[in-house]
């Protein structure tokens, strides 16, 4: 990334300490994971590729961070990259035998939610490792005045995870930055409008859409990992289910998938939505707040498909023009 | 260059093509000519890998086509101009043209063979920013024309050019395919305007439900009684 971005970068680091209370910088480490999280998902979801599934892949990186490190002891920093590379696996066997034989579309879509309640379902069956559907909190190691371990990826404060939140989100917008200026981009492009036409001119299209989703895969199997870390606490409802798998899409839908911040816009939207219904309305009317959710999906889909950031785009580019 | 020997090859147990035999020769232009329905685009597609043939083989340059994949076949020297342009709507023309010039023998070349694209269509180089999907209908033929030459083709299928274009265009783009062919293509095109793509051509297959009906120099066919009374209407 060029020079330009690392004034907004900086003013972004020094927020934490300039910010009232622990709640803000609670806000600012959410925004940011799942920042990482939806711009991972529209890796794929920009060029076609709509998956219903990515609960899965943030699931497996957050409960095989969790168990290794109960069960065996495994430090983060080696079993993330295990997490990862689980789920790219899981992406492969999921997306190889799809892309090959031409499963695309909307039967690609549900392809993936029976995956992601596959993923959740598997977590809750094993009740005796993973906890049920009670979820499960890593052992911690912040006890008799420690309250920092590198090795465990455990921190009291808040603000360090904010800066390995802030490195994540900076590398998904890094990624897809890559993405953008590479071959990758214009053959998936062309793959998203005509599959055959983009074979005609030698892309390998089962190559291509497999590559990408390995990508999209991993950054959100890292992404849960993370935000697993951070909670200290994993539930399969939270990081695996069918219900997290439509957050993405929601919020990235909100957002806009098409521009390079439109998933952190999205991220920033439904938090303030999510928290301000949560403090507006409570539990004081059962499942209101879904139901704003739901009517706001409708209404992005059908008035803005493009989403906030992508909708502010246009409207500067024929203001320029 | 291209030969086709019985090929047979259709959907799932309905057959479109029996037994087509025919052949394209180094610096030739070579028309398949027939009414809608006459598999044509089945002949194109089969050429392509799109399909599979269920008889007879394809080869190209004396290489079997059996094996190889769909996006194999334009390293083989087979570039093709599909039906309807199918251009990538959302990318530029400059962008359409780069996945032209996608696979890896291509790539270094794209530099010089986009100038000369631009040379043989300088409306191109005008509306290399633009997205391909806002152009006319005849600039979009133009763009797809110019994206299939840049992968430096040994032969140009071209899939109906004249489809969906409005007749004073129609006239242009056959300007083209002319224009190609003194570059010194070898074209092989598969189209319905039976009149005007005869003079473009040396020689042409007159294809009717599947099966060559007549093969012969454009002029013969052009002059043959079940030609003038089918097709060119006289």
């Amino acid at each position: 990334m060029d020079r330009r971005w690392l004034p907004a970068l900086a003013a972004l680091a020094v927020l934490p300490w300039v910010v009232p209370s622990s709640y803000v910088v609670h806000l600012l480490v959410q925004v940011l994971l799942w920042s990482f999280i939806y711009t991972g998902w529209s890796l794929m979801g920009r060029f076609g590729l709509v998956s219903f599934g990515h609960g899965a892949f943030m699931g497996i990186g957050a409960y095989a961070v969790v168990l290794l490190w109960n069960f065996h002891g495994l430090s983060p920093w080696l079993s993330i990259p295990i997490g990862v590379a689980l789920a790219v696996a899981v992406a492969v066997l999921i997306g190889y035998p799809c892309f090959r034989f031409g499963i695309a579309g909307h039967y690609f879509a549900l392809v993936t939610l029976a995956l992601t309640e596959v993923v959740r379902s598997v977590i809750v069956a094993l009740r005796d490792t993973t906890g049920g559907s009670l979820g499960i909190t890593p052992n911690s190691v912040l006890k008799d005045g420690v309250t920092w371990s590198v090795q465990a990826l455990q921190f009291a404060d808040k603000r360090v995870f904010f800066y390995i939140a802030l490195a994540a989100w900076a590398f998904g917008i890094w990624v897809w930055h890559r993405i953008d200026k590479s071959m990758m981009r214009y053959a998936m492009e062309a793959i998203g409008s005509d599959e055959q036409a983009a074979a005609s001119v030698g892309v390998n299209v089962t190559r291509t859409k497999l590559a990408i989703t390995m990508i999209s895969a991993a950054l959100t199997a890292l992404g849960g990992a993370l935000f697993g870390q951070y909670q200290q606490y994993v539930n399969p409802e939270t990081v695996a289910g069918i219900g997290v798998s439509l957050q993405i899409v929601f919020a990235v839908i909100a957002g806009g998938m098409f521009v390079r911040f439109g998933p952190t816009v999205g991220a920033v939207f439904t938090l303030l939505l999510t928290e301000g219904l949560r403090v507006g309305i409570g539990n004081k009317v059962n499942a209101l707040d879904s139901t704003i959710y739901g009517l706001m999906l409708v209404l992005f889909i059908i008035y803005m498909p493009t989403g906030i950031l992508g909708k502010l785009a246009e409207k500067l580019r024929r203001a320029r023009a | 260059m291209l030969e086709l020997s019985r090929v047979s090859a259709g959907y799932g147990s309905f057959q479109a093509l029996f037994d087509v035999s025919l052949e394209v020769r180094a610096g030739e232009a070579v028309a398949v000519i027939g009414p809608n329905g006459a598999g044509k685009t089945t002949l194109l597609r089969a050429i392509s890998k799109l399909i599979e043939v269920s008889a007879g083989e394809i080869r190209m340059e004396g290489r079997s086509l059996g094996d190889v994949p769909a996006h194999r076949i334009i390293d083989l020297g087979l570039s093709q101009v599909p039906e309807h342009r199918r251009l990538f709507p959302r990318l530029t023309v400059e962008e359409n043209l780069r996945m032209g010039a996608y696979t890896a023998a291509a790539r270094p070349k794209f530099a010089q063979r986009l100038e000369m694209v631009y040379a043989l269509f300088p409306r191109m180089k005008e509306r290399r920013h633009q997205m391909a999907g806002t152009m006319s209908g005849g600039e979009q033929q133009m763009c797809a024309i110019g994206r299939a030459l840049m992968s430096g083709p040994k032969l140009l299928l071209l899939d109906e050019p004249s489809a969906g274009l409005a007749p004073v265009i129609v006239q242009s783009i056959f300007d083209l395919v002319r224009k190609i062919r003194e570059e010194g293509y070898t074209v092989m095109i598969v189209e319905q305007n039976v009149r005007q793509v005869l003079k473009v051509v040396d020689r042409a297959y007159l294809l009717e439900v599947g099966r060559i009906k007549l093969a012969g120099s454009a002029a013969e066919l052009l002059a043959s009684a079940e030609i003038q009374k089918a097709y060119v209407g006289l």
